[in-house]
């Protein structure tokens, strides 16, 4: 199985997701994601100040191959790009928690972080 | 993926990592470990190794069979000699395309061809259905077949092929390869030299082992297969030509041999053969064009292609990827025919917004055929 750190919270739908000190989340797609989706060459991230409604799909990442949804894992408001992957898509392949992260987002309602799985609840749903 | 067909070499791109989709009813690899982006680059510098045994193998023959198959695809075949092959066409009585397939003679009264995946069951019918009875089709189903494309695939063969300069784009021999009995053309789906062996499923896992010993080859997916045909302007059946377009609309004009087109000596006597002379004669609406695209992000099959001025849909995109060897985005598709020359902008439609791209000339990376 692929990289997973304990440290994270993940959903269904293969995001990470970083709790950060100033009460926004970074948000990124997993280890297990970027090597089902494959080399990527494109990553259109959501524009800053956009408002996104949970499950909202938000980012749109482009293998050789195929387009493919990332979706906000809970309600917010855009705070930052990460604007490296502009040029550089496949730091989303080479190091998926830390340079190849895609957005930050300030939480609506920090309640909702609850419904977000560990690590172990990822691995045992994406095993399926 | 359970009740998808396996090829002899199923068990070696497990081997290799291999990630295995389902592909025309065959579980195929689309990419091993290293990715689809190193897997195309390797094959442009160095040799790789592709499963394409899901194709279709038929031998056809008997009597007469030469000129029963020139009644069905465009191509001049008398005049081909043995082990010589030709690209053609299969075509419906509207003169549309029902396949593309690779024609080798291998006698004076039999042919080796080979057909897409997709459609070869199809294929055998309508065969079946147009050839006179005294023509036999025996489809090769226990036939592998494996392609060794790259500028380094002629140093892995060298020293099994006696004179292998002698063997040039679009020709085969029978031989043995690692002691191994094949028949090896000289073709491929790429753009580059390289070539197709076809070899018996028994021997087929035995012959990839020997071809990947070898410090040049590394094994290729479908993904790679799909961005390098695209690189090399080359049409994928069910996408860049299907039954609702053809050869002049799918700008395969040069697939329709000299001496089959009009006001020559064996003009016409093939499906739609009207249809495509008046075609050939006055042009038609919309034909197939490359699109180098700006930025970087890929339009994919099905895209509206718009004139800028007008804001008018003048197209579609009907293959689109990520060039790894130009780094950026390049797609086939048709387009309006005022709209079609080499040079012209316009805008492509990816979810809300409208990238340019300008129509480019096919290949987007040269084609590098040994002709000897």
């Amino acid at each position: 199985m692929s990289n997973l750190p304990n440290d994270l919270k993940y959903t269904k739908s293969h995001e990470w997701i970083q709790t950060n000190e100033d009460g926004t989340i970074t948000v990124g797609i997993t280890d297990h994601a970027q090597e089902l989706l494959g080399d990527l060459v494109y990553v259109e991230v959501p524009e800053v100040d956009l408002e996104v409604a949970a499950e909202q799909a938000c980012v749109v990442v482009e293998s050789v191959k195929a387009a493919s949804d990332v979706y906000a894992p809970v309600a917010g408001t855009v705070t930052a790009v990460n604007e490296s992957l502009e040029d550089a898509p496949e730091l989303v392949n080479s190091d998926p928690y830390g340079e190849g992260w895609i957005y930050k987002l300030k939480v609506n309602d920090p309640t909702d972080l609850d419904g977000l799985m560990d690590a172990e609840s990822y691995l045992a749903e994406s095993d399926d | 993926m359970s009740d998808s067909l396996q090829t002899p070499l199923y068990d070696l791109h497990l081997e290799h990592g291999a990630r295995m989709v389902d592909f025309a009813g065959y579980a195929m690899p689309v990419q091993y470990q290293d990715g689809i982006i190193k897997e195309h680059l390797h094959t442009r510098a160095n040799a790789g190794l592709f499963d394409v045994s899901h194709m279709g193998q038929l031998i056809i023959s008997g009597t007469g069979v030469t000129q029963a198959l020139e009644q069905l695809i465009p191509i001049e075949l008398e005049s081909l000699k043995d082990n010589h092959q030709r690209y053609g066409l299969l075509l419906s009585e509207h003169g549309t395309i029902l396949d593309d397939l690779i024609v080798t003679r291998k006698t004076a009264d039999s042919f080796f061809v080979v057909v897409n995946a997709a459609c070869k069951e199809n294929d055998i019918e309508h065969l079946r259905q147009h050839l006179p009875d005294v023509i036999k089709i025996e489809y090769l189903q226990d036939q592998a077949l494996l392609a060794l494309q790259g500028p380094q695939a002629h140093t892995v063969l060298q020293d099994q092929l006696e004179d292998l300069e002698s063997l040039t784009f679009m020709q085969g021999r029978e031989c043995t390869v690692f002691g191994l009995p094949c028949y090896v053309t000289r073709s491929g789906y790429t753009g580059e030299d390289g070539f197709e062996i076809s070899v018996t499923a028994e021997h087929a896992a035995e012959l990839a082992k020997h071809l990947l010993a070898h410090p040049e080859v590394k094994p290729v997916g479908l993904g790679a297969r799909d961005s390098l045909r695209l690189e090399a302007g080359l049409c994928l059946y069910g996408h860049d030509m299907d039954t609702s377009k053809t050869p002049i609309e799918a700008g395969l004009l040069w697939s329709i041999s000299k001496s089959r087109r009009p006001d020559n000596n064996k003009a016409g006597g093939y499906p739609g053969a009207d249809i495509i002379a008046g075609q050939i004669e006055s042009g038609v609406d919309s034909k197939r064009v490359g699109l180098l695209i700006e930025g970087r992000a890929p339009a994919r099959e099905g895209a509206e292609v718009i004139d800028p001025a007008s804001d008018k849909v003048i197209g579609v995109i009907t293959s689109g990827s990520f060039s790894p060897c130009l780094e950026q985005p390049i797609a086939m598709g048709y387009i309006d025919q005022s709209f079609a020359k080499a040079g012209t902008v316009v805008e492509i439609a990816v979810r809300k917004k409208k990238i340019p791209a300008v129509i480019h000339q096919l290949p987007f990376v040269k084609q590098t055929y040994y002709r000897g």
